[in-house]
């Protein structure tokens, strides 16, 4: 299979999972807040097959799709979220808050820019325990605007930590436009002022994406610190299930539509390509929720299990 | 192998940091001016020639600071963060209260931050309001959160290394009036003791009286000037809480009196009092609290007085008690 089809296929996987939770969610099944990424897809897929074994991801509350191309089995992202005892965390992380450190998949973190600092620890403690690990921390162009994800980029530059720091920018601070929000829409450009090499790509291109964190791992693995990648996207999807999305200008979701990386790759494949890579998507997350939904729920006398050692 | 030496509470913390620098080798060591300059107390002189590139100085970034111990210690290493001042970590909380509490409890356990994080909190004269708070009712309300608060310099040892020897998050609360104090025999190089437990620094009859942090010198003194018969209780380790030794207390004498430097309002004394008062013992007297009046702290040393609890204060409550 070429590189691309792979692309195309994971990033299907990645569309129908969320689909799957959407249907999840609306059916009642899954309940509370739930954050989808469709139309994201190629930065999680395009870096992840950058990553190495030893390297960890630190997400968003946007991170189901990072999990899948970290690796973690859907069937397993699918129990957590519908708070089975064989979901990666029984049910206490949910949707929003789910780790998997077995596949390099280190959490998604509710708060936004919490997770940046955090990879920043997991950085520091690679300079000392001989793990190669590189950490890549991802989260939207809302948390550049969280201190926390300053003071992470400035302590990894400041100490040459293998740190990736990939921003999503789709364009909306949660409901809000990022550009609303600052004054120099070049995010990146906060990067370059605190030392760090910055690039800004099209982040619905996986290729385009996996190019830059290939560079940014290899620079972090010789230790020359930080990268700082701008990923450029659109979601296509309302902030949280349920979000009406009174803010869009019209048209905007449309045209959006016609450029998310599913369509762009799929028609350079070719329709044929890009429903094979769609079905085997289908089939698999099919059959992973029906295993999912069959498990049972996790024993409510477990509930206080796990708050100390 | 055990033996003593003369150390005072700051040297004490400082011996116990380099055994566990000596000893545990994933222990990291790092915060603001506590490397090259070796802390703005002097607690963690030496620690970086003797110990390298694992005793590092840092920006004045808490967030970052806090969320790295996270970060490295759910890889295996184990941190140990100092905040300079306790008012300090107000700008971090997030880090301790929504992040370091929670790895362990929502992966299931298949996550832990072996994380140590000293700093130090309370009143000395001049001080001002953010220089001066006692917070550890906020982290007592955490769960994830273990919270120790030494007073002696062998309670400074023996806590710290129970501390970084801990599997979860403990928050080591010193204070800065203590660090340069006279100097004690402490016993070094013994086993390191798990952590929970009291000290019993009066034994008596006829109350019960819980206290913590440095104010427990002015409990002592209140008892010692007034000749009541008390249990003086000091939780050197507030969660774990020791109850089961307080309600053997109360059990035998009927009485409680709860001192603390903190807040009276939502501070743990409330919660003392009604663990003890939920649990049935007996009382022959209404159980009492005796903390600051609920204020903002002034760094006027005449206004401080006033609000914050005083040995005359607590040495009349006594003697109402046990009228």
């Amino acid at each position: 299979m070429s590189q691309e089809l792979a692309d195309l296929h994971a990033m299907w996987r990645i569309r129908v999972l969320e689909e799957t939770i959407l249907r999840l969610r609306l059916d009642g099944d899954v309940v509370g807040s739930v954050h989808l990424e469709n139309g994201q897809e190629a930065i999680a897929v395009g870096a992840c097959r950058r990553l190495r074994k030893q390297d960890a991801v630190f997400s968003t509350y946007r991170g189901h799709g990072w999990a899948l191309a970290r690796g973690v089995p859907p069937e397993k992202i699918l129990a957590e979220l519908l708070y089975r005892r064989t979901g990666v965390n029984g049910g206490r992380g949910g949707s929003a808050h789910f780790s998997a450190p077995e596949y390099g998949f280190y959490g998604e973190n509710s708060i936004v820019g919490a997770g940046a600092p955090i990879a920043v620890g997991a950085a520091l403690a690679a300079k000392f325990d001989g793990s190669g690990r590189v950490a890549l921390t991802v989260f939207g162009d809302g948390a550049m605007n969280q201190g926390g994800v300053t003071e992470a980029m400035n302590l990894a530059a400041a100490m040459d930590l293998p740190v990736v720091f990939v921003c999503e920018n789709n364009k909306y601070s949660e409901l809000t436009p990022i550009n609303d929000m600052v004054r120099n829409p070049d995010l990146s450009a906060r990067a370059h002022a605190l030392g760090i090499p910055a690039v800004r790509i099209d982040g619905n291109d996986p290729a385009e994406v996996a190019a830059a964190v290939g560079l940014a791992v290899t620079t972090a693995e010789h230790g020359r610190g930080p990268t700082f990648i701008e990923a450029a996207t659109r979601r296509i999807t309302g902030h949280y299930i349920g979000d009406a999305q009174t803010y869009r200008p019209a048209g905007e979701l449309e045209a959006d539509e016609k450029n998310e990386p599913l369509v762009r790759l799929g028609q350079k494949l070719g329709e044929a390509q890009a429903q094979k890579a769609e079905q085997r998507a289908r089939d698999e997350i099919a059959a992973a929720t029906e295993r999912a939904l069959a498990a049972p729920l996790t024993d409510p006398s477990t509930a206080r299990e796990h708050l100390y050692v | 192998m055990s033996e003593t030496a003369k150390l005072t509470y700051g040297g004490a913390i400082n011996a116990a940091l380099a055994r566990s620098l000596d000893q545990m080798p994933e222990t990291l060591l790092f915060g603001e001016d506590v490397a090259l300059p070796g802390g703005v107390f002097g607690v963690t002189r030496g620690l970086r020639k003797a110990y390298g590139e694992r005793v590092f100085d840092t920006p004045i970034s808490e967030t970052a600071m806090l969320g790295a111990a996270v970060g490295a210690a759910i890889m295996g290493r184990r941190p140990i963060v100092e905040i300079m001042w306790a008012d300090f970590m107000l700008v971090a909380f997030d880090q301790i209260v929504n992040q370091a509490a929670n790895v362990r409890y929502v992966s299931e356990g298949r996550l832990s931050a072996p994380m140590t994080i000293r700093t130090q909190q309370g009143n000395a004269p001049g001080a001002c309001a953010q220089h001066s708070q006692n917070l550890e009712a906020l982290l007592l309300h955490v769960p994830g959160i273990r919270v120790a608060m030494p007073v002696q310099a062998q309670d400074a040892y023996d806590l710290t290394l129970s501390a970084v020897a801990c599997d979860d998050p403990v928050v080591v609360i010193e204070n800065r009036t203590l660090y340069a104090g006279a100097k004690a025999e402490v016993q070094i190089g013994g086993q390191i003791a798990p952590i929970g437990g009291h000290r019993l620094r009066r034994a008596g009859d006829d109350i019960t009286v819980v206290t913590w942090g440095a104010i427990t010198s002015s409990v002592e003194a209140a008892v010692d000037a007034t000749g009541v018969s008390a249990d003086v209780i000091e939780a050197v380790w507030l969660n774990p809480f020791d109850t089961e030794a307080v309600l053997a207390s109360v059990r035998r004498t009927g009485r409680l009196l709860v001192v603390h430097e903190a807040n009276l309002t939502g501070g743990f004394g409330a919660e003392v009092v009604a663990r003890v008062t939920e649990s049935g013992v007996p009382l022959k007297t209404p159980p009492k609290r005796v903390g600051a009046k609920d204020s903002r702290i002034p760094a006027a040393v005449q206004l401080a007085r006033e609000v914050l609890p005083q040995t005359d204060e607590i040495a009349a409550a006594l003697k109402a008690m046990t009228r």
